[in-house]
């Protein structure tokens, strides 16, 4: 008996797992390309992170107290993504390798203009400081609202707040091809 | 928000949209979990008791149970996966693969599981 409970427990557990590994795949993924510049290294982050989550699963459940559970898994890409730069001792790569994801307008003038627009703001964002550029992915590539992004980094919703707004002004800057101060313009 | 702010950000967004994981990843994912849960219990099913009174023997059914029992063992097939890093045509049978890597499991298993 206690043997079948626990399997049907664990059968729970897998069952959990699976839709969350289903419903965030993209998220997890979508994060780790923009963190590390290439599909090669973003599909081992995305691996890593899905592993390790499945790993500490049950304990994240238990602790989550019914609050979605992307914030944790981003948070577990995050510090994955940073031990993989302390290891190999480099920076994400300045420009995304795959220029054809950057989505194309109708015509020819616009497309081009469009096209260099965006890929400016991609080497921009390559060149904000890790809180800031992070800050930026999980709020337009992935979505998430302010209290998921603070939960993932570990701050407090105002500080979040804060962190966001100044991101958006240094990379307005760094697209104008302003100097990219970083922080309060006077 | 101003009407720039606002242009500004929509091109973020769209500079920034999501990035669809390649098909194969997904597959791979699933089948690392799934292969290393069944490769664990067929371990155990066809491992005979007689076996176990060799204390040389134990590495098996012990790494089989350790896989098998608890989920932090997907990190420990993580990394014998990556070591090894060959493609999948050249692992055909799961227990011949198994022969090879068992032995890893069991060392990366005795460096990241509480003993």
């Amino acid at each position: 008996m206690a043997d079948e409970r626990e399997s049907k427990s664990k059968a729970e557990l897998d069952a959990r797992f699976s839709e969350l590994y289903r419903t965030h795949l993209r998220d997890v993924y979508s994060y780790s390309y923009y963190r590390v510049g290439n599909h090669h290294d973003a599909e081992d982050l995305t691996e890593q992170t899905f592993l390790q989550a499945y790993r500490h699963f049950e304990r994240a459940l238990r602790e989550s107290n019914g609050r979605p559970l992307r914030p944790w898994l981003i948070r577990i890409a995050h510090n994955l993504a940073a031990n993989f730069y302390r290891d190999r001792s480099r920076r994400p790569e300045s420009a995304i390798e795959d220029a054809g994801m950057v989505s194309a307008p109708h015509t020819t003038e616009s497309l081009v203009e469009g096209r260099e627009q965006l890929a400016a703001i991609l080497a921009g964002v390559a060149q904000l400081p890790d809180d800031r550029r992070e800050a930026l992915i999980m709020r337009f590539a992935l979505g998430m609202d302010n209290r998921e992004i603070a939960r993932a980094l570990g701050r407090t919703d105002g500080a979040t707040k804060v962190l966001l707004h100044r991101a958006i002004r240094q990379l307005e800057e760094i697209v104008a091809d302003k100097p990219a101060g970083g922080g309060d313009k006077k | 928000m101003s009407s720039g702010a606002a242009e500004f950000e929509a091109l973020l967004r769209e500079a920034l949209s999501p990035v669809d994981p390649p098909d194969d990843l997904a597959r791979r994912l699933e089948h690392t979990l799934v292969s290393l849960t069944e490769l664990a219990q067929d371990e155990l099913e066809s491992w005979e008791l007689s076996a176990m009174r060799d204390p040389r023997n134990w590495v098996r059914p012990v790494a089989a149970v350790v896989v098998g029992a608890t989920a932090g063992t997907a990190l420990v097939l993580l990394r014998v996966r990556l070591r090894h890093r060959e493609p999948e045509q050249q692992s055909r049978n799961l227990l011949e693969r198994a022969e090879r890597t068992l032995q890893d499991i069991a060392e990366e298993a005795k460096r990241v599981l509480p003993t």
